[in-house]
């Protein structure tokens, strides 16, 4: 049984990022569904809170709210006269958009119900079972070579980082 | 009333078909990127999911988290800057209007 302001916020939560993400992909104007996306990435921060991930929630909204978000208002004012609207595609390419997007529904809904996971644990036992991530653990799980330790993705992430940036100062540049 | 798998489970999915349906009507390459973020993120969510649900003891799909939006900004930055050139060759951001990879 959990308690009833889980299930509450649970509630609100998962209601916002239905209606966001719905109008992220549907509002005519640009940065108006940046927007919407931002409050999809913050509404799944609250969801990696409750479920007690506490680091992956701050890197959320640091990483995805903070630093992508910025990106994508800085390439939408660079490449959009501010009020144009998108263009509305094609009757027949909605249509295909549409059906593809039922189908996959039904059949991803279809799926996760007939999982024979599902009627597993609360959410209250779930915490109950786990021992508190610690930044501690995550630090030693990131910089240790043996089992269930990465040191050599994270030094890989760390180059991958130094080739983006480079790449994109690269791509962008004004040629000379 | 349990908050059981299922629950957060669904706002996943519904995630992701809204990105599929983005995906494939949008016409602005950055509309497109947008929608390619919300998949994106409705799979790292699954991996928190899947990590609390079936293995509370681990904390492996946290890190595969970590990773996959680590490569996400970079992905988005590059991508971002793709379309940032394209726009200086073509003038707009129209998908219909790409046809060339070199210009």
């Amino acid at each position: 049984m959990d308690s009833v302001g889980n299930i509450v916020l649970y509630f609100c939560v998962a209601i916002c990022l239905l209606i966001f993400s719905i109008k992220a992909v549907t509002a005519k104007k640009i940065l108006r569904a940046a927007t919407y996306l931002l409050f999809v990435l913050l509404g799944t921060a609250i969801f990696y809170f409750q479920m007690g991930y506490q680091f992956l929630g701050a890197v959320q909204i640091a990483v995805y709210a903070g630093g992508i978000m910025v990106l994508f208002v800085f390439a939408i004012l660079l490449t959009n006269k501010p009020n144009e609207q998108d263009a509305a595609g094609k009757r027949h390419r909605k249509l295909w958009g549409f059906l593809v997007a039922a189908a996959s529904l039904i059949l991803l809904i279809f799926a996760i119900f007939y999982m024979p996971l599902i009627h597993g644990l609360s959410l209250e036992q779930c915490l109950a079972a786990s021992n508190t991530i610690t930044m501690h653990d995550i630090g030693v799980a990131f910089t240790g070579g043996e089992r269930f330790q990465y040191l050599l993705p994270f030094e890989a992430i760390s180059v991958l980082l130094l080739a983006c940036i480079i790449g994109g100062v690269t791509i962008a540049r004004k040629e000379v | 009333m349990d908050l059981s798998m299922l629950w957060y489970l669904v706002p996943s999915v519904i995630m992701f078909v809204c990105g599929i349906y983005g995906f494939m009507t949008r016409k602005n390459l950055i509309a497109i990127l947008i929608s390619l973020e919300l998949m994106l993120n409705s799979a790292d969510l699954n991996f928190v999911i899947f990590n609390r649900y079936l293995f509370p003891g681990s904390m492996e799909g946290m890190i595969f988290t970590l990773f996959a939006v680590a490569l996400a900004a970079a992905e988005t930055a590059i991508a971002i800057a793709i379309i940032i050139n394209i726009y200086r060759a073509v003038g707009n951001t129209d998908i219909n209007e790409v046809k060339q990879m070199r210009f």
